[in-house]
């Protein structure tokens, strides 16, 4: 009997609350976001649950700090202990739908020689991105010529999806992140 | 085994009790225009263009915040999550479900964007745009663009110079627009869909040259018609707002149709 009203309050709460809702109150994983990566799979923005994850937003047609955001995120990779690296996700997630298919999301992996198998590059529907946006503070607005202007942010999230550091600074390793990640 | 089935049949009872015909609201039409926006699309553009939309003629209750926080327990204020919602979130009803006794008319307020655009997203819906918003703010009852209708930009203008009572009057007392829409001025801040687009704060400016170190892009956009007091408010409350902060004179209401 025990047992069964064990299981039921178990039933009650996946099926209630969703997944997520064992997530911590703080958790970004807490939105239910639908993502496509570079390879064309469907991910959710959990996809590197459990580890520590580097998150930015970013377009491909950028020419002027969305390739230093990849630069960035390398020079903190570099930072970091071989272990600690190996332990490390990246994930970018684009602003631009339309411009952004998974396709063009391989191009750019494969232009910028990036390790797919820890860094992931992301497209989303314009209300997932505006939702990500809110929840990592990040500002961005699409002009009328289709580009984008926006703030660059990288955040280190917790392997459960709680944002533990963030940082503006573009160019070298923000020691703030180096600390989080470790 | 039994008991599984009727656990699902109560599930399914409780999602089919969920859809959001109940809230929906009366809505006006706002004819598309082309106008000069206070806060332009980009540096050098000053034309904003906003389709033909609907938008609620008052902002949203605290009654109808409690239907949708009844049919989507997950916003309720003790089960909302953290990362959606400040700890004011709906802190002033009396309940997780109920607001305060008597307070049903007036406009919902200590609700964070996320909160306002899952109400309006549940009844297949969304949080106005700035310009929306905007052009919708530049009527008077008897013009679409009354901007430079000096007495009507003084009545807005005393509103906001007017000290806020206790507690919020009722929606819909305030006299409708040339849309018959309400209350715009006049009782509560709103929030709209592209709160992160107003990248006036000074934040952006923090770094020597944000063109080239904190922005992809133009940058942070300069605001016209500094003379517009009203309007120049609106965007300084708003984009001192994050998505998660909740205010007790930050209501919102609805938008359908292109954004």
């Amino acid at each position: 009997m025990k047992r069964l009203a064990a299981l039921l309050l178990a039933i009650l709460f996946a099926l209630d609350a969703g997944a997520r809702d064992s997530d911590p109150s703080e958790s970004i994983y807490r939105l239910d976001a639908h993502l496509v990566d570079q390879a064309g799979r469907a991910q959710g923005l959990d996809l590197y649950r459990g580890a520590p994850v580097l998150i930015a937003m970013f377009y491909g047609s950028c020419q002027a700090t969305c390739p230093l955001i990849i630069d960035t995120l390398r020079s903190t990779e570099r930072g970091l202990s071989p272990e600690q690296r190996a332990r490390l996700r990246v994930l970018m997630i684009s602003f631009d739908p339309d411009r952004d298919t998974p396709k063009a999301l391989a191009q750019i992996a494969a232009t910028r020689r990036i390790d797919t198998s820890r860094w992931a590059l992301a497209t989303a529907d314009a209300n997932t991105v505006r939702d990500i946006a809110a929840l990592l503070d990040v500002q961005y607005r699409r002009l009328p010529s289709g580009e984008f202007s926006h703030s660059a942010v990288i955040t280190v999230l917790s392997p459960r999806g709680e944002i533990v550091a963030r940082s503006s600074k573009l160019g070298r390793a923000d020691p703030l992140l180096l600390d989080a990640v470790r | 085994m039994r008991v599984h089935a009727v656990v699902a049949v109560l599930l399914i009872g409780v999602a089919a009790a969920a859809p959001a015909a109940t809230l929906a609201s009366d809505r006006a039409t706002v004819a598309g225009a082309t106008f000069e926006s206070i806060l332009p699309p980009a540096p050098g553009v000053k034309v904003a263009t906003v389709p033909t939309f609907e938008l609620d003629r008052t902002p949203v209750t605290n009654a109808q915040f409690a239907e949708f926080v009844a049919a989507d327990p997950r916003w309720r204020r003790d089960r909302v999550a953290r990362v959606f919602a400040d700890a004011g979130y709906l802190l002033h009803w009396s309940s997780a479900t109920q607001p305060a006794r008597g307070t049903g008319r007036q406009p919902v307020t200590q609700v964070s964007w996320f909160a306002a655009q899952a109400y309006c997203a549940a009844q297949g819906a969304h949080l106005p745009t700035w310009h929306q918003w905007e052009w919708v703010a530049a009527a008077s009852p008897t013009l679409r663009d009354a901007r430079k209708d000096d007495a009507w930009r003084q009545t807005i203008l005393d509103w906001y110079a007017r000290p806020a009572g206790p507690t919020l009057p009722d929606v819909g007392q305030g006299e409708p627009n040339v849309y018959g829409v309400r209350d715009v001025h006049g009782l509560v801040w709103e929030w709209v869909l592209d709160l992160g687009s107003m990248m006036v704060s000074g934040d952006n400016r923090e770094q020597g040259d944000p063109d080239l170190t904190k922005f992809c892009g133009s940058g942070a956009l300069s605001l016209e018609q500094k003379d517009n007091y009203a309007m120049l408010m609106r965007i300084a409350t708003l984009s001192s707002m994050k998505a998660t902060y909740t205010s007790k004179t930050m209501g919102f209401r609805c938008a359908a149709g292109p954004e």
